[in-house]
């Protein structure tokens, strides 16, 4: 690209609305991974590994999700979300799917004045390299009216990074919630049943019907060992697609941590003298502790427990047997962990074993 | 939500206030708690369940 066609896109992105902040995905290099590299096989999907980005649908059967050091050469990126399908998924059923998924609040989306007479475009860019070349189908999909759009891309060379451009225009029905909850997801989708892709691919802001959202749609996953891998996602206002907006880690992991945040033992080089918490017993054996979130949550996280936690008092110490979440916040949760030695009205902390771990997770 | 497989789910109480506060829920096989909001992901598919009748959440012991 010239200089002078930068100049240019960059007075067009000006003009949308923003030069800072352009793009409204979430850790599109993904470079964050709190729930780790991976690679991670099973058969439920879900978020496994890249934040903000899930695997939605299997085929029925089990992928392996993994943050791979796979990224297109010059890009500027170093990692890529990479779903793999161990064995191959030849004859899906009709109501088979997999994508990949990852879903913004509708807060954050206001200024697209979805639902309007004033709704604008958006332009999506993205890296894609897959085994199997063919039609993919990318979709938008607004999950507060069930609304949608989908446009076609070509995979043309195997194995092969190449990057994809594509504009949406604006939707002047079906205004987006104002809050916390999802409002849009993007959706790249690998493989699909016939009850997605019998009918005729819905181009234009429609309500959505099923047999219309992945028409078109190559089996990316009919082979063992087929594999699909992103990075480089880029949603901006406006047509025109600016370069990546390249965000440092830390920027990127605290706009993760409002999704989902894991503090464990092997994140600290000393291990177990690190406190989970100071608290005080309730009554005998249960002692309560506050846990502080790294940030403010979109919403009350689910908070998950895991492994062994290691109870003091004094000069005394035991190992927690049973564990309770007795409430959340935003930003904070209180831990009740049952032990064999405080007494009542005693003050308490509570340290880390090997291989425990705290999460909360409130993502869309 | 085509993800989310939960097994098990009975709520677990505050003690101060002795009202219902979280749901303790076995979600694709590891236990979670769950608080009650609506904006939770978990808390909405164990209810989207509840009503569909395929989910029963225990009282607290």
């Amino acid at each position: 690209m010239s200089k002078a066609r930068e100049l240019a896109n960059l007075g067009n992105a000006y003009s949308d609305g923003a030069l800072s902040n352009r793009n409204l995905i979430i850790n599109g290099a993904m470079q964050v991974a709190q729930r780790g590299a991976g690679p991670f096989t099973n058969a439920s999907g879900g978020y496994q590994t890249v934040d903000r980005f899930q695997l939605s649908g299997t085929m029925g059967g089990s992928f392996t999700l993994e943050q791979a050091s796979d990224a297109p050469s010059g890009s500027g990126f170093s990692k890529s979300f990479k779903a793999l399908a161990p064995t191959g998924f030849s004859s899906p059923t009709s109501s088979a799917s997999a994508k990949i998924i990852t879903s913004l609040e509708g807060q954050n989306l206001q200024q697209l004045l979805k639902g309007t007479a004033d709704a604008v475009s958006v332009t999506f860019s993205f890296w894609v390299k897959a085994v199997v070349t063919g039609t993919y189908i990318f979709e938008v999909y607004d999950d507060d009216n069930n609304r949608t759009i989908s446009t076609a891309y070509s995979i043309s060379a195997s194995n092969t990074w190449e990057k994809k451009i594509i504009t949406i225009s604006g939707d002047t029905s079906g205004v987006l919630d104002n809050t916390n909850g999802s409002s849009l997801s993007i959706v790249w989708w690998i493989g699909a049943g016939s009850n997605f892709t019998s009918g005729t691919l819905n181009t234009s802001w429609n309500a959505t019907v099923t047999a219309n959202r992945a028409a078109g749609q190559v089996n990316g996953v009919a082979s063992n060992n087929d594999a699909f891998y992103l990075t480089g996602v880029q949603l901006e206002v406006g047509d025109t697609a600016t370069p990546f907006e390249h965000r440092s880690y830390g920027q990127e992991l605290a706009r993760c941590q409002r999704y989902y945040q894991v503090q464990r033992y092997s994140d600290y080089d000393d291990n177990e003298i690190v406190a989970t918490g100071v608290g005080w017993s309730s009554g005998l054996v249960f002692c309560h502790f506050k846990y502080p979130a790294g940030a403010t949550m979109r919403a009350r996280p689910t908070c998950t427990l895991s492994g062994d936690f290691l109870v003091l008092e004094g000069g005394t110490s035991s190992d927690s047997t049973e564990n309770t979440v007795q409430g959340v916040s935003y930003s904070s949760a209180e831990i009740r962990f049952k032990n064999s030695i405080v007494a009542l009205n005693s003050a308490c902390w509570v340290r880390y074993k090997s291989g425990s771990s705290i999460t909360l997770d409130a993502e869309l | 939500m085509d993800n989310i497989n939960i097994t098990s789910a009975q709520y677990v109480v505050d003690l101060i206030s002795g009202g219902n506060s979280m749901v303790k829920a076995t979600i694709d096989g590891t236990e979670m708690f769950v608080p009650l909001d609506p904006a939770n992901r978990h808390y909405a598919e164990i209810m989207r369940q509840v009503e569909a009748g395929e989910l029963v959440i225990a009282e607290a012991e």
